[in-house]
């Protein structure tokens, strides 16, 4: 017998129909309040769904160009030996030292159509980098580049020199060791990186708002809509979302790296 | 025509390496005790290493040359080479191990169709495709070899190829690869500090000590081996 049943078993009449009283209450309360933030969720989604769609627009390709050239600095560094490889190093880590809006800054300097820079960048994209999606991309890509960067190297230089070498021996040219070897043997590490980097360009905030702007609909992202959004009643419905999205993502990537184990 | 001349120098630690020898078919080993010099000799005819002063020719075309700074790459060598532990690549199947090395063929079917033939010569078919990380050492060893030969090279290089297997496991790698090589007629220098070792494979020993040739000496064994096996060309597939 369960202890639940002993328990019934042991109520007499009126104590029975007051549990049962309190039992309905509580269900029914927890039922209107579920259902309440549901129809907030989905009312709400129709607030957050421009600013996640921004986000996803921005986030993918950032973390794809930060992921190609991550790499191949950080392969760069880990392989070359060349006078000025410590200063690309300390130039490629910046942006996780110095704070997003300083990054924003010196970004909107470089790549405003009146410097030199930004200007040839205009003529080649044929529009303006600032104050547009493309502009937060950049940013994201910025942000996200140095930890792609140093989590290749540091998995690169993990890797046995004699297998690149045994491969060497094979009659593998430098790129195919490179491209076989090397890259797959690290690829753990890398795939660490690019996860922390897509984070990173999921949650930019300052150099995007410096560069992109924060306009309704065209540049403002999941993480500037956030502080927006703290002057609007839906807040709660919204930490609701974030708080679903993250242990979403959480599972994500832990299931992720569970099957790589 | 020798397969291989060697006549280098290198300074290295506690001594120089000063070494010129020739190699004709067979095998040859160089015999000697650990830091001779006998390994580092072996990466300067791979190629992994430049020598300070000297020439190496595979086949008579001179592949390092310090005076005239000829230096070709690992790569363009042609050379085999076992290491000591088979270092092979533990993200590739043991096929895929064997037919990267495969350079005389074009399209994956005839390599992988040339690795499987090296795979039974060396008797590691069913290996085929198992990742070298749940192969014992010896399999390991089988399946460098076959790697080694896969590529058509003009020299084989073996690193102390059985110092890190068990005494029983050792006495049937010797006949196997004694055999694998004869019957390939790729010329081989072997590396080993162990004499049994050195009588039972090589050919020619060639002595080692502090970085210089001590001697050399021909060593004596009965006319007898398997039949000559065909190199198997870019057509054949299994």
């Amino acid at each position: 017998m369960t202890p639940w049943r002993r328990i019934a078993q042991s109520l007499k009449g009126r104590q029975k129909a007051g549990v049962a009283a309190v039992t309905a209450l509580v269900g029914f309360g927890l039922g209107y309040g579920v259902a309440h933030l549901m129809a907030g969720a989905i009312a709400y989604w129709g607030v957050v769904s421009n600013p996640f769609f921004i986000t996803m627009r921005v986030a993918v390709p950032a973390t794809i160009i930060a992921g190609v050239t991550g790499i191949a600095a950080g392969y760069v560094l880990a392989k070359g030996r060349f006078p000025g490889r410590d200063l690309l190093e300390t130039v490629g880590s910046l942006p996780i030292i110095l704070p997003p809006t300083v990054i924003g800054f010196y970004l909107l300097e470089v790549l405003s159509p009146g410097t030199r820079v930004g200007g040839f960048l205009t003529h080649v994209v044929g529009h303006a980098l600032v104050y547009n999606v493309d502009g937060c991309v950049v940013a994201a890509t910025v942000a996200a580049f140095p930890f792609c960067m140093r989590s290749a190297r540091t998995a690169i230089e993990g890797v046995d020199p004699l297998l690149e070498q045994s491969a060497r021996a094979i009659g593998l040219p430098n790129w195919r060791v490179a491209l076989q070897v090397t890259l797959p043997l690290a690829r753990r590490g890398i795939a660490a990186g690019l996860t922390i980097g897509c984070a990173r360009a999921l949650g930019e905030y300052g150099a995007t708002l410096m560069v992109g702007g924060d306009i309704d609909g065209r540049t403002r992202t999941m993480a500037l809509a956030i502080l927006d959004s703290f002057t609007t009643p839906e807040r709660n419905t919204m930490l609701l979302i974030l708080v679903l999205m993250a242990i979403t993502a959480m599972t994500g990537v832990g299931l992720l790296g569970r099957s790589r184990t | 025509m020798s397969a291989l001349d060697v006549a280098v120098t290198r300074v290295i630690g506690d001594f120089d390496l000063d070494v010129a020898f020739s190699v004709e078919s067979g095998v040859s080993v160089l015999f000697g005790p650990s830091g001779a010099g006998k390994t580092l000799t072996l990466s300067l005819i791979a190629g992994l290493l430049r020598p300070d002063t000297g020439t190496i020719s595979i086949n008579d075309v001179v592949v390092t040359d310090c005076a005239r700074n000829v230096f070709v790459s690992t790569q363009k060598r042609r050379v085999g080479m076992v290491f000591q532990d088979g270092l092979l690549l533990p993200h590739r199947t043991v096929l895929d191990n064997v037919a990267l090395a495969v350079r005389q063929a074009r399209g994956r079917r005839t390599r992988r169709g040339i690795a499987r033939t090296w795979l039974e010569r060396v008797g590691a078919e069913t290996l085929a495709e198992r990742r070298p990380g749940s192969l014992s050492g010896g399999q390991r060893q089988r399946v460098a070899l076959a790697r080694s030969l896969a590529g058509d090279p003009a020299v084989l290089l073996l690193d102390e190829p059985l110092s890190a297997l068990d005494a029983s496991v050792r006495r049937e790698l010797r006949r196997l690869i004694r055999e694998v090589i004869v019957a390939s007629g790729v010329p081989a220098v072997l590396v080993t500090h162990d004499a049994g070792e050195a009588e039972e494979l090589g050919d020619v020993v060639i002595a080692y000590d502090r970085g210089r040739v001590t001697g050399q000496h021909l060593v004596e064994r009965p006319l007898a081996s398997g039949p000559e096996l065909e190199t198997p060309g870019e057509g054949e597939t299994l």
